[in-house]
C-alpha cells in the first residue's frame, strides 16, 4: 500500500494509522515511556468516565420507579448478573463485580472507539492480552485453590473410553492454553478488522465516481460495527463466565 | 520479491475469513433450524449460539491476523 | 515491509501499531489503572447502589401486594356485610309489609262489618217501612174494595151485609 502511495497516482489507504499510539503532549515520534500520557490514556480515561456516567450518575436519585438512565444501569446490572448466575451457578455470584468490570470496560471502550477520529483501546493486542491472560491466570489459580489437584480432572475426560483419554487429555490441555490467546485476539481482531475495513471504504471515497457507494458502504459497515462492539463485549464476558465455571466445577 | 510473496501469502490467508464465514453461517443456520422446530427451547440457548459463533469466528480472525502480519510485519 | 523504509510515513512507523512493542508498557500501565478505577467505582458505589435499589423495589412490590391482599380481604368483608344488611332490610321490609297488610285487613274487616251492620239495619228499617206501607195499602184497598163491593151490590139491588162482603174481599185479596 505504501508502494502505491509512493507511486503517486494510486489511492492512499492508511487503514492502520488510526491505531497509532501517540503522546498527547508533544510530537509523534517522541519516545513513549510507561508513564507518558498518550491517546491511550485519554480514551481509557473517557471509558472510565463513561462507566461512571452510565452506572453512577444515572442511579444517583435511587428512584423506585426508574427513569431512562437508571433503567439502562439496571438493565446492564441485571443482564450481567443473570449471565453470571446462569453460566457459573450460585457460587459464581461473588465474582460478579470482576466480570461486571470487564463487561463495562469492554463495552464502553468499544463504543467510544466508534466515535470518528477516536482511538480504539480494545483494538490493541497489548490491552486485550492483559484482559485475556488476566482472566486465564485468575481462573487457573482459582481452580487450583478451590479444587486442589482435582482441578486437573478438567483434562481427564472420565466419560470417554480409557484408551482415548490420554489423547483427549492432550487435546484438552492444548485447547486450555489456547483459550487466553483466542480470547484476547478475538476481541482485538474484531475491533481492528472492523475499523480497518471502515478506513478502507473511506479510502475509496477519494474517487468521486464511487464515492456515494463508498459512503453508503461506510454507513453499513458502521452499523455492523455497532453490533459487533456489543456482541464482542458480550462474548468476552460470557466466555469469562464459562472459564470461571470450569474453574469452580472442573468435572465434566 | 520477498515483499510480493508476502502479499500473495496475505491474500491466501484472507481466504480463511471466507471459511470462517461458512462456519458462522453453519452455526447460525443450524440454530435457526433447531429453534424453528422447538421455539420454546430456543430462548435458553442463545448464549450457546453466541459462544459457538465466537469460536467459529475466532479462527477466521486468526487468518485475518496472519494476513495482517504478512502485510505489515514481515 | 517494516524493514523497507516507509517513504510515505513521516517517521519510521511500523506497519502495524499493534505490534509496536515500545508502546506496550505504556498501554498496559494505563489499562491496569483504568481497570482498577472501574473496579473500585463499580464495586464500591454502583453495584451496591443498584442492588439496593432492586432490593428496595422488590420490598416495595411485596409490601404493595400484601397491602392489596389486605384491601381485597377488606372488600370481601364489606361485601359480605352489605349482603347481610341487604338481606336484613329485605326481611324487615317483608315483615313491615305483612304487618301493614294485616292491620289494613283488620281495619277493613271492621269497616266491612260495620257497613254490613248498617246496611242490615237500614234494610230492616226499610222493610219495616215497606211492610207498614203495604199494610196501609192493603187496608186501604180492603176498605175501597168493601165500599166498592157494597156499592155494587147495592146498585144491583141486593143487600149485602157487611160481614159477608168483608169475608169475600179478604178471601179474594188472599187469592
Amino acid at each position: 500500500m505504501a508502494d502505491d502511495a509512493k507511486g503517486g497516482g494510486g489511492l492512499s489507504f492508511k487503514p492502520m494509522d488510526q491505531f497509532q499510539v501517540k503522546p498527547l503532549f508533544g510530537d509523534y515520534g517522541d519516545p513513549i515511556h510507561w508513564y507518558t500520557i498518550t491517546n491511550v490514556t485519554l480514551w481509557l480515561g473517557l471509558a472510565i468516565l463513561a462507566v461512571i456516567a452510565l452506572m453512577v450518575l444515572t442511579t444517583s436519585k435511587r428512584d423506585v420507579v426508574p427513569g431512562r438512565g437508571q433503567s439502562i444501569a439496571e438493565l446492564m446490572y441485571g443482564f450481567v448478573y443473570k449471565m453470571v448466575e446462569d453460566v457459573t451457578g450460585k457460587d459464581g455470584i461473588k465474582y460478579f463485580p470482576y466480570i461486571m468490570t470487564l463487561f463495562m470496560f469492554i463495552l464502553c471502550a468499544n463504543f467510544l472507539g466508534l466515535i470518528p477520529m477516536s482511538f480504539t483501546t480494545t483494538s490493541h493486542i497489548a490491552v486485550t492480552a492483559i484482559l485475556g491472560f488476566g482472566v486465564f491466570f485468575a481462573v487457573t489459580i482459582l481452580g487450583f485453590v478451590k479444587n486442589g489437584a482435582s482441578f486437573l480432572g478438567l483434562f481427564w475426560v472420565s466419560s470417554a473410553p480409557l484408551p482415548l483419554r490420554p489423547v483427549l487429555a492432550i487435546i484438552e490441555i492444548i485447547s486450555y492454553f489456547v483459550r487466553p490467546v483466542s480470547h484476547s485476539i478475538r476481541l482485538a481482531g474484531n475491533m481492528m478488522a472492523g475499523h480497518a475495513v471502515l478506513k478502507v471504504f473511506a479510502g475509496f471515497a477519494q474517487v468521486a465516481a464511487i464515492a456515494p457507494v463508498a459512503i453508503i458502504g461506510v454507513m453499513a459497515i458502521y452499523g455492523l460495527e455497532v453490533l459487533v462492539s456489543a456482541i464482542q463485549a458480550y462474548v468476552f464476558t460470557i466466555l469469562t463466565c464459562v472459564y470461571l465455571k470450569d474453574a469452580l466445577h472442573p468435572h465434566h | 520479491m520477498e515483499g510480493e510473496l508476502a502479499h500473495i501469502g496475505a491474500g491466501l490467508a484472507a481466504i480463511g475469513s471466507g471459511a470462517a464465514a461458512i462456519g458462522v453461517g453453519h452455526v447460525a443456520g443450524n440454530f435457526l433450524a433447531g429453534a424453528l422446530r422447538n421455539p420454546s427451547a430456543a430462548a435458553g440457548q442463545t448464549a450457546t449460539l453466541f459462544i459457538g459463533i465466537a469460536f467459529a469466528e475466532a479462527l477466521g480472525i486468526f487468518s485475518f491476523l496472519v494476513a495482517l502480519l504478512l502485510m505489515f510485519a514481515v | 515491509m517494516a524493514d523497507t523504509p516507509n517513504a510515505a510515513g513521516e517517521a519510521a512507523a511500523p506497519g502495524m501499531p499493534q505490534l509496536d512493542v515500545s508502546t506496550f508498557e505504556n498501554q498496559i500501565f494505563w489499562l491496569l489503572i483504568a481497570l482498577l478505577a472501574i473496579y473500585f467505582v463499580l464495586s464500591r458505589v454502583a453495584l451496591p447502589r443498584i442492588a439496593g435499589i432492586l432490593a428496595e423495589r422488590q420490598g416495595t412490590i411485596t409490601n404493595d401486594i400484601a397491602a392489596a391482599e389486605d384491601l381485597k380481604a377488606k372488600a370481601l368483608d364489606a361485601e359480605a356485610a352489605y349482603d347481610k344488611a341487604l338481606a336484613d332490610a329485605r326481611a324487615e321490609a317483608q315483615r313491615i309489609s305483612g304487618e301493614t297488610k294485616a292491620a289494613i285487613q283488620a281495619d277493613l274487616d271492621v269497616a266491612i262489618e260495620k257497613a254490613d251492620a248498617e246496611i242490615a239495619a237500614k234494610a230492616a228499617e226499610s222493610e219495616k217501612a215497606i211492610a207498614e206501607i203495604r199494610a196501609g195499602a192493603q187496608e186501604a184497598i180492603k176498605e175501597v174494595a168493601k165500599d166498592t163491593a157494597k156499592e155494587i151490590v147495592a146498585h144491583l139491588g141486593g143487600k149485602a151485609d157487611a160481614r159477608s162482603i168483608t169475608a169475600a174481599v179478604t178471601s179474594r185479596m188472599k187469592g
